[in-house]
Order: C-alpha cells, then sequence, then structure tokens
C-alpha cells in the first residue's frame, strides 16, 4: 500500500469506503426494522400482537411495505409547485443520514497494519498516530438536523393545502424552539469536556471502566437534550406536525408513494442519529468494559445503548398522548430554556471552584 | 410547572406499559385459530331431522313470531296426509339472530348453531332454502 493520493495513503480510501457502506446500511437496516420494532412492541404494549403475517412473526414487514410503496403511484398536486414539492423530501432525507459521518461508533481498528478509526469522518496520522475528526463535530449535527427543518417546511409549502402548510408551520416553530433548548442542554457537556470534537468527548467518558458518563456529571442535561431531541425530530408525544387526528398527515398529507417513504425514513433515520448523538454525548459511546483491549466490543455497546434509547422512544410513543400546542411551547420556551440557563450557571460555577 | 407532578404520571404510565409488553395478547389469529363459539351463541340457523326428515310441522309459529319478518314457510301434505313445510326460507339479511323462532317452535323444529361465518357474494345466496337448513349429518 504505497500509492499516495493527495498525501493520504491507498488504504484510508478504501477503508473510508468501507466505513461509509457500513454505516449507511447499518442505519438503513436500523431504519427499516425500527418501524418494524415500533409496531411490534407498541403491539405488544397495547397486548396485542403486531405485524405476524408476513414472514414468521411478520419478520419480512418492512420489505413489504418498501416493495408496497416503492410500487404506489407517484401524485402531484396539480396546484403544488411542483419543484419545491418533489425536493422537499430530499432535503428532508439527506441530513438524517450525513449526520452520522461524524458519530464515533468504535475505537481504533487496525486493519493489514494500516489503523482505522470507526468513525467516517476521521483519520489515523501515522507518524503521530492521534485520531484526527472534525474538531466541531456536534456543531455540524446541529447546523444538519436544522437543515431538516427546510424539507418538511417546504413539503407542507409546496403541498398548497392548508393541512401540509399547518403542519409544516407547526413544525418549524417547535423544531427551532427545541433546537435552542438542546442546544444550551448540551453546553455543559463542552463546558466539562472543551471540546466540540465528538472522538475527544467520547474518549473524555472512558474512565472508571467505561462508565465515566456525561449522564452521571449532567443527568438534568441529559434528560433534558433527549426530551428535547425527541421534540426536535417530532416523535410522540410531540408529534404535533403530523397530528392525524387534527391535521390529516401534516406536512405528508400530499405525499405518496416514495416521497412519502422518503419523509418516512428521513424521520426513523432521524430518530436512529438522534441516539446516536446521545449515546455519544452522555452514555459514553462505544465505551464500555473491555472496549479498550477488545476493539470489536466498541461497536456491540454503541449499537446496544442507542438501540436501547429507540426502545425507549417507542416505549414512551406507548405511553404518553399528545401535547397541546401551548403545553409544547410552554415547556419548550419556559421550562426548557431557564432549565438549561441555569444548568449552564451552575455548570460554571462548579468547574470555577473545582 | 412542578415537575413531580410532571415526571411521576409519566413514570408511573411507563411501568404500565413495560408491564402490558411482557403479558400474553388477546389477538385471536382468526383464520388460523379459530375463536370459542359459545355454548348458546345464536349463529345460523338448522332444522331439526327425525326419522330422516324436517322435524317441522309448518305451524307458522316462527314467521308469526319473528319480528324481522324474514321466515317464509308454505304448508303442504305428505303421503301420510301429515303437515310438513314444502317451503322453509329464511333471508339471512333480514334475520336478527334474535332466537325468537328457536323459542316459539311447539315441537323443537328449530335451533340455532355456533356457525358465524355467513358472508357471501350474491343477494340471493343469503336466502337460505330448507335443503341448506337441514341439520348436517
Amino acid at each position: 500500500m504505497d500509492i499516495v493520493i493527495l498525501g493520504l495513503p491507498m488504504m484510508y480510501y478504501i477503508a473510508m469506503v468501507a466505513k461509509v457502506l457500513v454505516a449507511f446500511v447499518f442505519v438503513l437496516l436500523t431504519v427499516a426494522y425500527a418501524t418494524y420494532a415500533e409496531r411490534k412492541i407498541i403491539g405488544h404494549m397495547q397486548v396485542r400482537l403486531g405485524p405476524m403475517r408476513t414472514g414468521w412473526h411478520g419478520l419480512l414487514q418492512p420489505i413489504a411495505d418498501g416493495v408496497k410503496l416503492f410500487f404506489k403511484e407517484e401524485i402531484v398536486p396539480s396546484q403544488a409547485s411542483t419543484f419545491a414539492f418533489l425536493i422537499a423530501p430530499l432535503i428532508a432525507l439527506v441530513p438524517a443520514f450525513i449526520t452520522f459521518a461524524v458519530i464515533p461508533f468504535g475505537g481504533v481498528i487496525e486493519v493489514a497494519g494500516y489503523k482505522i478509526p470507526l468513525q467516517i469522518a476521521s483519520y489515523v496520522d501515522m507518524a503521530s498516530g492521534k485520531v484526527y475528526d472534525i474538531n466541531v463535530g456536534v456543531l455540524y449535527i446541529l447546523a444538519m438536523s436544522s437543515l431538516g427543518v427546510y424539507g418538511i417546511v417546504l413539503a407542507g409549502w409546496a403541498s398548497n393545502s392548508k393541512y401540509s402548510l399547518l403542519g409544516g408551520l407547526r413544525a418549524s416553530a417547535q423544531m427551532i424552539s427545541y433546537e435552542l433548548s438542546a442546544g444550551l442542554a448540551i453546553v455543559s457537556v463542552f463546558m466539562l469536556s472543551g471540546t466540540l470534537s465528538m472522538n475527544e468527548i467520547v474518549n473524555l467518558q472512558s474512565g472508571m471502566g467505561g462508565f465515566e458518563w456525561y449522564a452521571f456529571k449532567q443527568p438534568l442535561a441529559f434528560i433534558m437534550f433527549f426530551i428535547c431531541s425527541i421534540a426536535e425530530i417530532n416523535r410522540t408525544p410531540f408529534d404535533l406536525p403530523e397530528a392525524e387526528t387534527e391535521l390529516v398527515s401534516g406536512f405528508c398529507t400530499e405525499y405518496s408513494s416514495m416521497k412519502y417513504a422518503m419523509f418516512f425514513m428521513a424521520e426513523y433515520a432521524n430518530m436512529v442519529t438522534v441516539c446516536a448523538l446521545t449515546t455519544t454525548l452522555f452514555l459514553g459511546g462505544w465505551n464500555g468494559p473491555l472496549a479498550t483491549t477488545f476493539t470489536l466490543l466498541g461497536p456491540v455497546y454503541f449499537v446496544a445503548k442507542v438501540y436501547f434509547l429507540m426502545f425507549f422512544c417507542m416505549w414512551l410513543r406507548a405511553t404518553v398522548p399528545r401535547y397541546r400546542y401551548d403545553q409544547l411551547m410552554h415547556i419548550g420556551w419556559k421550562v426548557f430554556i431557564p432549565l438549561g440557563l441555569i444548568n449552564i450557571v451552575v455548570t460554571g460555577i462548579w468547574n470555577y471552584l473545582i | 410547572m412542578n415537575p413531580i407532578k410532571t415526571f411521576v404520571p409519566i413514570i408511573q404510565g411507563l411501568k404500565i406499559t413495560l408491564g402490558h409488553l411482557f403479558k400474553k395478547p388477546v389477538t385471536l389469529q382468526y383464520p388460523t385459530e379459530r375463536p370459542k363459539v359459545a355454548e348458546r351463541f345464536r349463529g345460523l340457523h338448522a332444522l331439526n331431522v327425525s326419522h330422516n326428515k324436517a322435524k317441522c310441522v309448518a305451524c307458522y309459529l316462527c314467521p308469526t313470531v319473528c319480528p324481522a319478518k324474514c321466515i317464509t314457510v308454505e304448508a303442504g301434505e305428505d303421503a301420510n296426509h301429515d303437515k310438513f313445510a314444502s317451503v322453509y326460507e329464511i333471508d339471512m339479511l333480514r334475520c336478527i339472530f334474535c332466537g325468537y323462532c328457536v323459542e316459539a317452535c311447539p315441537v323443537d323444529a328449530i335451533r340455532m348453531t355456533g356457525e358465524f361465518e355467513l358472508a357471501n357474494y350474491s343477494r340471493k345466496d343469503f336466502v337460505y332454502s330448507k335443503e341448506r337448513l337441514l341439520e348436517k349429518k
């Protein structure tokens, strides 16, 4: 492996493509089976069975759903703004997937003498042996997750239907206000870590046998960030943008076929991303007992933590009814933002004193 | 907003849903799993048979008592000069499955079975003739 392209060895490019493929396929499969898991879990929580017919215990249900949606008729409403209508699902979907680029899902593994960090946007400098990744990783994620709002607002506007418009407006108001409190909640983590690099944040939580999590140091920020994230990705109990009892299906009322599937995938991909982000920031990422000695354990711990958080999202959906809009705004602006500010001040004083 | 008032009910709710996760589902996988029909379930009618012919003597008590007026009976006379029902039809689209015909019958000629899958493709198939109503051996 002596070929060098743009100052980097060939192995770097091979590893990069492999990492992208693995992460992308992993997220796609998780998205597909998250729908199945959600239906199964919520079904059993309501003492039902959930999907049972397609395959053994309904295991092929996501594939059947995908095929069905793929073969549905594409409908573009005659009064819709066609270009924006077509581009909106893409704008919603792409940011949901590209956020995964900076999330570390494992330590550094060695393949054929070349060290590969299990994080897409990072590499190991062979000379110094240090791992370099985007030093503003969290900022990148926040930026991308706010880009997702555009897709939804655009979908609501381009559909030229009152339900879609209301759903889109609700989504924008909700996502922007919760983005604020989510941002404030994680500031206290950065005050402890002193860095925005995801890799560094994970490494800082590796103490005490892989259990020195920021969730224990910042429990309030952890709870606030997780709730705000759920609100930001429009999941129950904060699913007002697509409240079917009020708005038919919200911003995606007019969508059909694959374009609807894209919104659906974006929603679940956002859930994966948010759970992965919460895992990285608060639950020690891929850290766990023996994760530093056996590097392949890292991804296992990471996936286990992400899946637990996703299970919690589904559990919450089976439990809590939808909030009213004024309650939602009340929680966002009058509870979480002051709490986040207080948390920052307390963390600041604490850090100053110790 | 009182944090205790907000979070305690949510945690209690989470406990309940988690408990339900491990309960046995009540779902009946219908076409493969059959429901247990109660003994006195009022389903499709059947005409009782005795000595290889219907017990019905065409007394007209069942069409008289029928609140939906779905029973058609025509009397006939057989070789022994006994009265019997030459026509006995029940229109299942009109029947309300009240069971009054069974109660009214003086000779125990009609009863109701546990058969409940009465769907059909055309209207005329819902009118059950005497042959279709005769007790299955």
